[in-house]
């Protein structure tokens, strides 16, 4: 597209925008473009703003003791505790025995998640890398494998739990092939690594068929005249296929980071609730709510929550992840506009949609 | 693209052939470079399907074989397809929920989400980079923070008595639901609406079309393979969601496929009835399954294409 035209474009088309109509397709844009944004925005704001307001101050409350035990439904009503419920993480008051030895739940709970994620987003981002190369290479037989890698995508995490769930049983396949009696399921350190083990089961492959994606871009001539130039194998790789497909990769990792950060599924469907090696902080979150403490819920949730806003924003100003693609980027580039560029927004939609919660 | 440069790379002219046959070292290389490549492929391949295997394999032994480690189930049996199915399971009746739940979330993520991704797609306003950041901040947020204000309100405890009890209602889950669902299909429908050439909308305009008629008459159907890949995609999202469900549908009759399979328990209650459970993965999952295989190209293919072009 012509830059020209786009460029006097940039200039609010609403206000003064009567001197600069050079296309009756900025007309009255900015109008339109909040009436059909409405639905969307409003209904974010309701199933995602309001809650997230009202999570802000339900953690500023707690209950007061007095639960109905046969319906778990508070009886009592609820007092302000101030900032009580984000202090009482630093009180140590309920110690339990994880991983890391002995510490407050919440901390617990906290590494866990942090740990799992670091382990499991290394791992699939290894394994992805190394898929997209070998399909890359391969001749024949793309389709088979790409079908093949949509199968753990496609199944519900939960049960795939549960399928890891029977793998790993004390007397299950997984220790009959090693030969060995590991009690994976019984809260022990090794149900750390069946967590792990499952859940890069079911996303590295989506990593190495994003990472493919980003692979195909890269002309071939860059690898010729790096052939002509004498690089070896290992040079083009780290030279051009890596700096290559970086932003698609960043983009990757960064979603698959959230989306372990917040993991459920997994470890409550294999594991189980309440299980100290592998809670999680969506799990620990989610007890919490059930047996009616909301107010340490919405302040564990809150913390989460401000956790992955940390790692985002890490991914995005360190790692420069472009996860908005040009389309975000306000004003002053916006000539790029009607350029192609837009390799950021679909990797993205992919992503976002490998959820494994 | 790169396959065929190398394809060429290996018809090359007798003569060279006839030179690298002088120095095996190539050749050779080149030839373990394509064993490996199809080994590398099988192995991915493998990797991908054996867990699966084995959940089918668990699946068609008979009930009280639930943990054999029998590669090859010994009698084959479909007892535990039939015992997924009985009453006491209510498997039937959750699969029937799971369609009404993630159907819904399904076509009122498409109906918002297609309107306001093209706003996104094709409109100038101030602000849009404002409203991507704020859907993309949507997608990344954990469903866990919603749960603690939602399961309050919903069951209408204390400051939340004038809300109506939702517990065990659909629209508590569809709803929530929906702050996953928007953000993909949004950001999914506005890549694909990018792709269609703008000029298609303004030849329409200049031959009297007004905006609206032109989105509906040019860009709405270029736009349906998009629309449907979306659609399959936020319905298989909908589909396998399992924490909202879990809170929210507590009763057996309301309970999604993913919650009912969790909670299976079997005639024989004591032992974990994993037959069963992985019948009902499988009977879960296949559905899903075909539904990506027969469209996996266009899933794969299509949300790829901006980076692929």
């Amino acid at each position: 597209m012509a830059t020209a035209t786009a460029e006097p474009r940039s200039v609010p088309a609403t206000g003064d925008g009567h001197k600069h109509k050079k296309n009756a397709l900025s007309d009255g844009q900015g109008r339109l473009a909040w009436i059909l944004l409405a639905p969307t925005l409003i209904i974010i704001a309701v199933v995602a703003g309001i809650p997230v307001i009202m999570s802000i101050r339900e953690s500023l409350f707690q209950t007061n003791t007095g639960v109905d035990p046969n319906t778990g439904l508070v009886a009592g009503g609820e007092a302000f505790v101030g900032l009580q419920n984000f202090t009482s993480i630093f009180a140590g008051e309920n110690p339990v025995q994880g991983n890391f030895g002995t510490m407050d739940r919440f901390w617990n709970a906290f590494l866990n998640t942090t740990f799992i994620t670091i382990v499991c987003v290394i791992l699939e981002t290894i394994l992805g890398v190394a898929m997209a190369l070998i399909m890359a290479k391969a001749f024949r037989g793309r389709g088979i494998v790409r079908a093949g890698i949509l199968v753990p995508w496609a199944i519900p995490t939960i049960v795939s739990a549960l399928m890891w769930k029977l793998i790993f049983d004390s007397s299950g396949v997984a220790n009959r092939i090693l030969g060995r009696e590991i009690l994976w399921l019984a809260d022990t350190g090794a149900s750390f690594w069946a967590i792990v083990i499952a859940d890069t089961w079911k996303t590295a492959a989506f990593i190495g068929l994003l990472t493919l994606a980003g692979l195909q871009t890269i002309p071939a001539e860059v690898y010729e005249a790096a052939k002509v130039d004498g690089a070896t194998t290992w040079q083009q790789f780290v030279r051009i296929t890596l700096p290559m497909v970086k932003p698609t990769l960043v983009v990757a990792v960064l979603f698959r980071t959230l989306d372990t950060l917040r993991m459920f599924d997994l470890p409550y469907g294999m594991i189980g609730a309440g299980k100290y090696r592998v809670e999680t902080l969506s799990v620990f979150v989610y007890q919490e709510t059930t047996q009616s403490r909301y107010g340490p819920a919405a302040a564990y949730a809150i913390i989460l929550f401000l956790y992955v806003l940390l790692v985002a924003f890490v991914f995005v100003r360190v790692l420069g992840a472009d996860v908005i693609g040009d389309s975000g980027v306000p004003k002053k580039k916006k000539k790029k506009k009607g350029d192609e560029g837009s390799a950021g927004p679909p990797a993205t939609a992919l992503e976002m949609a490998g959820g494994a919660h | 693209m790169s396959t065929s440069t190398a394809e060429v790379r290996e018809v090359h002219t007798s003569q060279e052939e006839l030179e690298k046959l002088a120095h095996p070292k190539r050749p050779a290389k080149q030839r373990i470079g394509v064993v490996l490549s199809y080994v590398g492929m099988a192995a991915i391949v493998l990797y991908c399907i054996i867990p699966f295997y084995w959940m089918i394999v668990s699946s068609l032994r008979q009930p009280s074989e639930g943990r054999s480690t029998e590669f090859i189930p010994s009698p084959m049996s479909i007892e535990n397809y039939q015992a997924v199915f009985s009453p006491l399971n209510n498997f039937g009746r959750s699969l029937i929920n799971s369609l009404i739940v993630a159907g819904t979330t399904t076509i009122l993520t498409l109906l918002f989400g297609i309107i306001g991704a093209y706003a996104l797609a094709r409109l100038r306003f101030r602000g849009k980079g404002l409203v991507l950041w704020l859907i993309m901040a949507c997608s990344m947020f954990p469903l866990v923070v919603l749960l603690p204000p939602l399961l309050k309100m919903f069951s209408s405890t204390e400051p939340f008595t004038w809300f109506p009890y939702w517990i065990n209602t659909y629209q508590s889950v569809i709803i929530p639901g929906l702050s996953f669902g928007l953000p993909l299909a949004v950001w999914n429908l506005t890549a694909f609406f990018k792709q269609l050439p703008v000029e298609l909308e303004q030849a329409a305009m200049v031959d009297g079309c007004t905006p609206g008629v032109a989105f509906r008459r040019v860009i709405l159907p270029l736009a349906a393979p998009g629309i449907f890949t979306t659609a399959i995609i936020v319905f298989i999202m909908a589909w396998n969601e399992f924490l909202l469900a879990l809170t929210f549908l507590q009763d057996a009759s309301r309970q999604t496929a993913t919650v009912a399979i969790s909670k299976f328990t079997g005639t024989s209650g004591f032992d974990t009835p994993y037959g069963t459970i992985m019948a009902a993965g499988v009977l879960v999952t296949v559905p899903l399954l075909l539904a990506v295989l027969i469209f996996q190209r266009r899933i794969v293919a299509g949300l790829t294409a901006g980076g692929v072009k």
